[in-house]
């Protein structure tokens, strides 16, 4: 016969229990909570990603944008027409020229104006040198996310090219502010043409050394191979556009499909590239051959500018006539839009502005799942947001 | 008949009649090895990380201080001794104002047995090689050291991948170093180098570095020293676009400066201990090691001059591959070190025991 437990032993036993759960809850293994950001120079920007680790696996990954929110939607509604211009240069400030474009080809397409073919060619010059300048850089800080520093830098060096062939212009290297509504604000300085193929045939090489360098690394594809696929229809789903979705496999291109009038994209030979496997390095590749095609556009642009007006007759206080007006435009981060709603003001009553980088970020937490620390890294160089371009 | 001068390891011909007390010696040891440390980082900081990596990368680099920028790294220095010591609120602080010292110690001792000439030596150990790999390893409990103490979770991260990575990285580098080892016949750095300049390749040839023998195992030695120093395309423990700087990244000062240090000494160190294992250290090729150029007052700086020059080389190589390569994931590190270092060393490792028999 058992004999009777006394109090003081249950009691003990309680307490000895209680402290095997307290040391069991201690062990447990939570995960851990990683804040990269907003200071994080993997976000180049001050994007927060809130990242849920087990060990070096991420279990969850949650972008958190806003800090550089500048309200621009609703400033847009307090300037003019013409001023606009001078706050969407900031939205992607790697291809600035290329956030005026969409703005003005909505404002003309509600006033129904056309700019001359000379403007015309010029622009979708000035587009396509931006686009070089944005995704130049790209493939810079592609290197340097994944540690190889010195694609940065020649980036930085090939940059100056185009750069100065902007500036050369329109007179500012990051905020142009060119585009007007019926044309541009000048016509070409003497000599750029020639200075401009130089130009191209430098961003030509550059191109190559980055794919010795950087994209035929073997230590790169081993990072970027079979990491982060997006299938087709995900990307599809998430809104993905620009070479994120071409790299799923997608063939949709803006310049190509759906080029509102005012860029002369149909009068030169290029080729939109895809590719299948929708990873980290297809969606790397199809950018570098994108700055290769943009500077073949540019090459054959060159070559048939016609000549003529700069700018088409445009009344000197600008009104747009009431109406809605949706253009948008394959910037060099995917599909950027304006969705201008005119009340018959010297301001806009409403602008609605699509980029591309808030889409495109949208699939972080998605694809983000299950995979390393290391690979977060390399799935957002490879993703490629401009931080202005996801607050606006 | 000439002397060779391994015969009287340790005994200086010039110095001979010179024998100070040992207090005092070993003051002189400690001296120089405390001043050839910073010297040899800043060397190395200078030519390599400032002017061939701005020259690699088509950029000016550091062009104000000094002649040509020359200085740039000393006015970096006088600048981290005078900032603040910064220590975090949560941090483990003993063991946070430890770790840099832990790191630097085990370069230190990694000067120790490195012959810069016939008795340019500090301590001439019959178990050199043997000894510095031990004391390379000890570096690694200084980065996990400053992980843990930073109490910053980049930090913790980068200790661990640090200990993971330099601990599967001591193996191809100790296998890589038995190549060399076999076919010396001695674990004494001098007594290599002394192989090396009597060499003959299958006992007829005269051979005299064991690069060319032992070529896979220099390729292996180099890998794992570049792992061991975390430079790309190993340096996910640093990985400045992922975990900030790592286990440095809480660290400002001269503990940062420590870091700093600690990291191009032992460059420079690994350099050294690569040039005498499989460049024949301080002997010129061709000169046998009974020469009598060996042991004459001229070698005190010919023997030198010669093993730097190809310390040098060998850091070219090293902070070649430092520019220019991406980095690895850390498992996929661990693959590189096994699947394939390991193996090849293993292979390497017979191979030189048959052929040692064999000739």
């Amino acid at each position: 016969m058992a004999a009777p437990v006394s109090e003081r032993d249950q009691l003990a036993y309680i307490s000895n229990q209680a402290a095997d759960a307290r040391v069991n809850l201690e062990f447990e293994s939570e995960g851990m909570t990683l804040n990269m950001g907003p200071q994080h120079p993997a976000t180049h920007g001050t994007l927060r990603i809130l990242a849920k680790l087990d060990g070096e696996r991420v279990i969850s990954c949650e972008p958190m944008p806003g800090y550089m929110h500048r309200g621009y939607e609703k400033l847009c509604e307090v300037r003019t027409y013409p001023q606009v211009t001078t706050l969407v240069n900031r939205i992607d400030w790697l291809g600035s020229f290329a956030n005026e474009v969409p703005w003005i080809l909505a404002a003309e397409k509600l006033m129904g104006i056309e700019a001359p073919p000379r403007a015309q060619h010029i622009r979708t010059i000035l587009f396509e040198l931006s686009r070089i300048g944005n995704i130049a850089l790209f493939l810079g800080d592609l290197g340097i996310q994944l540690g190889g520093i010195t694609v940065g830098f020649y980036a930085f060096r090939d940059r100056e090219h185009v750069l100065n062939q902007v500036e050369a212009v329109t007179g500012g290297r990051f905020h142009p502010n060119f585009d007007r509504i019926g044309g541009l604000k000048d016509d070409l300085p003497k000599g750029w043409i020639a200075e401009t193929k130089a130009a191209m045939v430098k961003v030509q090489k550059f191109c190559d050394q980055v794919e010795d360098l950087l994209i035929g690394n073997e230590i790169f594809q081993a990072r970027t191979r079979g990491i982060g696929i997006i299938p087709p229809h995900v990307a599809e789903s998430y809104g993905l556009s620009g070479a994120n979705a071409r790299g799923s496999g997608i063939d949709w291109d803006l310049r190509r499909d759906n080029c509102p009038p005012g860029l002369v994209y149909d009068k030169c030979d290029w080729t939109v590239w895809t590719h299948p496997d929708g990873d980290s390095f297809s969606r790397s590749w199809i950018r570098l051959q994108e700055t290769r095609e943009a500077a073949k556009i540019v090459d054959q642009l060159l070559d048939t500018i016609p000549s003529g007006a700069i700018m088409a007759k445009v009344p000197r206080i600008i009104k747009v006539p009431e109406g809605e007006a949706y253009v948008a435009t394959e910037n060099p981060l995917g599909e950027m839009g304006y969705y201008l709603v005119s009340k018959g003001d010297l301001n806009p009553f409403r602008v609605k502005i699509r980029s591309a980088s808030f889409n495109n970020i949208s699939i972080v937490p998605w694809l983000c799942k299950g995979v390393y620390v290391p690979d977060v890294i390399s799935i957002l160089a490879s993703l490629y947001f401009i931080l202005g371009d996801i607050d606006r | 008949m000439s002397v060779s001068p391994f015969g009287v390891l340790g005994s200086a011909p010039v110095l001979a009649g010179l024998d100070p007390p040992y207090w005092a010696a070993t003051l002189i040891k400690v001296g120089v090895v405390a001043v050839l440390v910073p010297t040899t980082a800043l060397i190395l900081g200078i030519v390599f990380l400032f002017k061939v990596m701005s020259w690699m990368q088509s950029r000016l680099g550091p062009q104000e201080a000094g002649p040509k920028g020359l200085l740039q790294l000393l006015a970096d220095g006088a600048k981290f001794i005078q900032k603040q010591d910064i220590i975090p609120d949560a941090a483990d602080r003993f063991v946070f104002k430890v770790a840099p010292m832990v790191v630097l110690i085990s370069t230190f001792l990694l000067y120790v047995i490195i012959p810069a000439g016939p008795s340019v030596v500090v301590e001439s150990l019959d178990t050199g090689v043997f000894f510095a790999l031990a004391m390379s390893s000890v570096s690694v409990i200084g980065i996990l050291m400053a992980g843990w103490g930073s109490a910053n979770k980049f930090a913790l991260m980068s200790g661990i991948r640090a200990a993971g990575q330099l601990i599967a990285y001591e193996l191809p580098m100790v296998l890589a170093v038995v190549g060399v080892v076999i076919q010396a016949g001695t674990m004494n750095l001098n007594g290599i180098i002394a192989a090396q300049a009597d060499f003959k390749l299958f006992g007829v040839v005269p051979f005299p570095l064991f690069l060319l023998t032992q070529f896979p195992m220099f390729l292996v030695f180099l890998a794992a020293a570049q792992a061991e120093l975390t430079q790309p395309p190993f340096d996910m423990p640093v990985a400045e676009s992922e975990l900030v700087g790592g286990y440095q990244v809480e660290y400002s000062g001269f503990r940062f400066l420590f870091f700093f240090m600690g990291e191009f000494a032992t460059a420079f160190a690994f350099a050294a201990l690569a040039s005498v294992l499989f460049l024949g250290g301080w002997s010129l090729p061709f000169v046998a090691s009974n020469s009598d150029l060996y042991t004459s007052t001229a070698f005190w700086l010919i023997g030198p001059a010669v093993l730097f020059t190809k310390i040098m080389l060998v850091s070219f190589l090293i902070f070649w591959f430092r520019f220019t390569y991406p980095r690895f994931r850390e498992d996929q590190l661990q693959k590189v070190c096994w699947k394939y270092l390991i193996p090849t060393c293993l292979v390497w490792v017979s191979f030189t025991a048959i052929a040692k028999v064999v000739w």
